[in-house]
C-alpha cells in the first residue's frame, strides 16, 4: 500500500478555512497528549485557558492587552511575508521600538511635564522610527547585496536584546535593578479604566490606546495591500519576482520600503507595550511576541483582519499559559500549531490518495 | 591575563559545537533541503543528552539518545518539506519553535540536577607535545573536539570525492537530471536531512555533556543553531571553510569571557570588566560578526558566481519544471 499526494485542481473555497480550524484543533489535541505525558491534566489546563482568557469582561480585557503587541508584530510579519521577505526580526524591532519610546522619556528628549498629547505622539514616532531603522538594515543588505534576510534579522534580535540590557542595567537602571524608573503619567497611554468616572463599567479594565493603533494599522494595511497600486505591485513581486522585474518594478526599493514599514509596525508594538502596559523599560519586556507573530501571520494566511483574530487567540494562550507548568507548554503548542497549519496547507493543495499501487502514468 | 593559546584552545573546543551543527546543515543543504530548525534540534539534543546522562550516569548513552532525538525531529521536517512539499523556511521555523518548547517541557527542573558525568577529556600523546599547535589542538580537549577533527575531512571527502557524494550534489543541484539517472531523489533528501538532524543532536549533546556541561533552558544553545546556519553561507557549503569559521567563532566566544576578567587594557581601565553594563556590547559581538560574515559570504558568492546549491529550497516533483 502506498500513500501519494495528487495536486487538486481548484480547491473549494470552504476547504482552506475548514482545514485551518481543523489544524488548530489537532494541535491542541497533540498539546494535550504531551501535557498528559509530562504529568499534567490537559482538560483542566485547557478549561483554565478558556476561563483565564475569556471568563469575564476583566480577563477578556487582559486578553486584548496581550493581543495588542501580537496584532502589530503579526501585521509586521504578514506584510513582509506577502513579499516573501522572511522578516524573523520582529522581536528585535519590537525591542528597539520600546527603547526608542523610552528614550523620549528617559534621556529625556522632551522636558518633564510636557503634556500627554505631545509626549505620546512623539513616543509613537520615536518607537516606529527605531523599529524601522532596525528593519531597514536587513532590508538594505538584502536589496543591495543579496544577503539572506533570515540570518540577519535573527542575529539583530540578539543584538537588540543586548542593547536593551545595556540601557536597563547601565545608564537607565533604577537603583541597580534591571529596569528603568517608571514613566511619568503623561507618557502612559490612556486605558479604559481611566474613564471609569464617566463610564463606571470600565473600572479596572486595562485595555489601552495601543489596541486602537493595532486596529487602525490592520485597516490601513488591508486597504494598502489589496486596493492600491503599491499593494498590487508588492503582491506581484511576492508572487512572481521575474514578472515584476520585466514589468519594470524597482524590486530593491520595495524590499527596503516593506522592511521599513514592517519594522515600524513592530516598533510601534514595542512603544505600545512600554507606554500602555509596563510603563517602564525592562529586561524581559517581550515573552517572544516577535516570534509568535510569525505563527500568527501564517495562521492568518497573511490577511490583516485575520491577524487580529489569530492574535486574540494567541493572546489568550499567552495570558493563561503563564500559569501552566511546565513553562514551555505554550511555546510547544505554538510549534505544533504551526506544523499542523503547514500540513493543512499541503492538504489544500494536494489530495491524499491511498492505493495499492500507483496508477499507470497520470 | 589573556593567554592567546588558551583562548584558541577553548575556541577550538566551543567551536566544535558550531562545527557539528554547520556540517550537518551543509549535508542537508547540499541535498537541496534548507533546514532552519537547527536551533530546535540542538536544544532537543542538548536536553536529551543531559537528562539521559543525569538519570543513568552514562554519557555515551546520552550522546546516542541526543542524536536519535535530533534525527527524529529532522524527519518531521523531511516529511513536511519533501513529501508534503511545504515551504522549507516556515517548516524549519516551526521545527525551532517545537524543539525549543519541547526542550523546555522536558528540561523542566533539570537545572537542579547538579554535577553530571561528562565525556572524557584527554591529551593526544606525541601530537600534544608539538609547540603551540599541540597546546591549541591536542591538549586536554574533549573527545568531541577530536571527533570534530576527524569529521571535517571525512565530510569533505564524502561530498567532493566519492560516488555517493556526487549523487548528493546532483540531487541538490539538478534533481530532475539526477532522477533521470536513476537516483532516488526523495530517499537521498530524507537521508541527508536525517544526517543533519543527527549531527545537530550531537552538537546539542556536545554542549551539555562535553564542552560546557549543564542545562540552562533556552539559554543552553543561545542562538548557536542560528549562528551555524549563518556559518554555512559564509562557508559556501564547504565543510572545511565551515570548520575554520566555527573555530573562529569559538575563539570569539571565549575571548568575550576572558576579557571580562582583565583590569586594565593598554594602561587604561578596562570598561568591559565583569558586572559592567558595557559587557552587553561584548555579548553583541558574535551576532554582529555573523552578520558581517554572511555579508562577506554573499559578496564573494556573487563575485565568484558560486552560490547555494541550485535546487536549495525547491521541492522536487517529478515531471514539473523545478530547477
Amino acid at each position: 500500500m502506498i500513500i501519494r499526494l495528487e495536486p487538486r485542481g481548484e480547491p473549494p473555497r470552504w476547504l482552506s478555512p475548514l482545514l485551518t480550524i481543523a489544524a488548530v484543533i489537532v494541535a491542541l489535541l497533540v498539546g494535550a497528549v504531551v501535557l498528559a505525558f509530562v504529568g499534567g491534566d490537559p482538560v483542566k489546563a485547557y478549561l483554565h485557558i478558556v476561563k483565564a482568557a475569556f471568563g469575564d469582561v476583566g480577563v477578556l480585557s487582559d486578553t486584548l492587552v496581550k493581543a495588542t503587541p501580537l496584532i502589530l508584530t503579526g501585521l509586521a510579519c504578514a506584510l513582509a511575508f506577502r513579499m516573501r521577505l522572511w522578516n524573523i526580526g520582529a522581536e528585535g524591532q519590537f525591542l528597539l521600538g520600546a527603547w526608542g519610546a523610552s528614550a523620549v522619556v528617559l534621556f529625556p528628549l522632551l522636558p518633564a511635564g510636557t503634556p500627554s498629547f505631545v509626549v505620546i505622539p512623539v513616543m509613537m514616532v520615536a518607537g516606529a522610527l527605531a523599529g524601522a531603522l532596525w528593519g531597514v538594515i536587513p532590508g538594505v543588505l538584502r536589496a543591495r547585496l543579496g544577503v539572506n534576510e533570515i540570518i540577519t534579522t535573527l542575529m539583530l534580535n540578539y543584538v537588540a536584546l543586548a542593547w536593551i540590557q545595556f540601557w536597563v542595567f547601565g545608564p537607565w537602571s533604577e537603583g541597580g535593578f534591571q529596569q528603568t524608573a517608571p514613566f511619568p503619567k503623561e507618557a502612559w497611554l490612556p486605558r479604559l479604566t481611566d474613564f471609569a468616572k464617566t463610564v463606571p463599567a470600565f473600572s479596572g479594565l486595562t485595555t489601552h490606546l495601543g489596541l486602537v493603533f493595532a486596529l487602525v494599522a490592520a485597516a490601513a494595511l488591508s486597504i494598502a495591500v489589496s486596493r492600491t497600486r503599491w499593494g498590487y505591485e508588492m503582491r506581484l513581486i511576492g508572487d512572481n519576482a521575474r514578472a515584476a522585474r520585466y514589468a519594470g518594478i524597482d524590486i530593491a526599493r520595495y524590499v527596503i520600503v516593506v522592511f521599513a514599514i514592517s519594522g515600524a509596525l513592530a516598533g510601534l508594538a514595542g512603544m505600545s507595550e512600554v507606554g500602555g502596559v509596563v510603563h517602564r523599560l525592562q529586561d524581559r519586556i517581550s515573552p517572544g511576541y516577535g516570534f509568535t507573530a510569525i505563527i500568527i501571520a501564517y495562521l492568518a494566511r497573511l490577511g490583516p483582519w485575520r491577524v487580529v483574530l489569530a492574535s486574540i487567540l494567541f493572546g489568550a494562550l499567552i495570558l493563561a499559559g503563564r500559569e501552566i507548568q511546565p513553562s514551555g507548554v505554550p511555546a510547544m503548542i505554538q510549534g505544533v500549531i504551526l506544523f499542523c497549519l503547514i500540513a493543512a496547507e499541503a492538504l489544500v493543495r494536494y489530495r491524499i490518495v491511498i492505493g495499492r499501487r500507483a496508477p499507470s502514468a497520470a | 591575563m589573556i593567554d592567546l593559546t588558551l583562548i584558541l584552545a577553548a575556541g577550538v573546543a566551543s567551536g566544535t559545537i558550531l562545527l557539528f551543527a554547520a556540517v550537518g546543515e551543509i549535508f542537508a543543504e547540499r541535498a537541496g533541503v534548507l533546514n532552519l530548525g537547527v536551533e530546535g534540534m540542538m536544544l532537543i539534543g542538548a536536553v536529551a543528552a543531559f537528562s539521559v546522562t543525569a538519570a543513568t550516569g552514562n554519557p555515551w548513552l546520552g550522546v546516542v539518545v541526543a542524536m536519535i532525538a535530533g534525527g527524529l525531529l529532522s524527519l518531521v521536517h523531511a516529511a513536511i518539506t519533501i513529501q508534503f512539499r511545504a515551504d522549507q523556511v516556515i517548516s524549519g521555523l516551526a521545527l525551532t519553535f517545537l524543539g525549543s518548547g519541547l526542550a523546555r517541557v522536558l528540561g523542566d527542573g533539570l537545572s537542579k540536577a547538579g554535577q553530571i558525568s561528562t565525556l572524557p577529556r584527554f591529551t593526544v600523546p606525541l601530537l600534544g607535545d608539538i609547540p603551540v599547535l599541540g597546546a591549541i589542538l591536542f591538549r586536554d580537549q574533549s573527545l568531541m573536539t577530536y571527533v570534530g577533527f576527524v569529521l571535517v575531512p571525512l565530510a569533505w571527502y564524502w561530498i567532493e570525492r566519492t560516488r555517493p557524494g556526487l549523487n548528493l550534489r546532483a540531487v541538490g543541484e539538478r534533481p530532475a537530471a539526477a532522477d533521470a539517472q536513476g537516483i532516488d531523489v526523495v530517499r537521498l533528501r530524507y537521508l541527508y536531512v536525517l544526517v543533519g538532524g543527527l549531527l545537530a543532536g550531537l552538537a546539542g549533546a556536545t554542549i551539555t555533556i562535553a564542552i560546557s556541561p549543564g542545562w540552562f533552558g533556552d539559554q543552553t544553545v543561545a542562538g548557536r543553531g542560528w549562528i551555524a546556519v549563518g556559518l554555512v553561507i559564509f562557508a559556501q557549503w564547504s565543510p572545511i571553510r565551515a570548520a575554520i569559521g566555527a573555530y573562529l567563532f569559538g575563539a570569539i566566544f571565549r575571548f568575550i569571557i576572558d576579557i571580562q576578567g582583565v583590569k586594565t587594557i593598554l594602561g587604561a581601565e578596562n570598561p568591559f570588566q565583569a558586572g559592567r553594563s558595557a559587557t552587553f556590547f561584548l555579548e553583541m559581538l558574535p551576532y554582529l560578526f555573523v552578520v558581517i560574515v554572511v555579508i562577506i559570504g554573499s559578496r564573494e558568492a556573487l563575485r565568484r558566481r558560486v552560490g547555494a546549491p541550485a535546487a536549495l529550497g525547491i521541492p522536487y516533483v517529478r515531471g514539473e519544471r523545478g530547477a
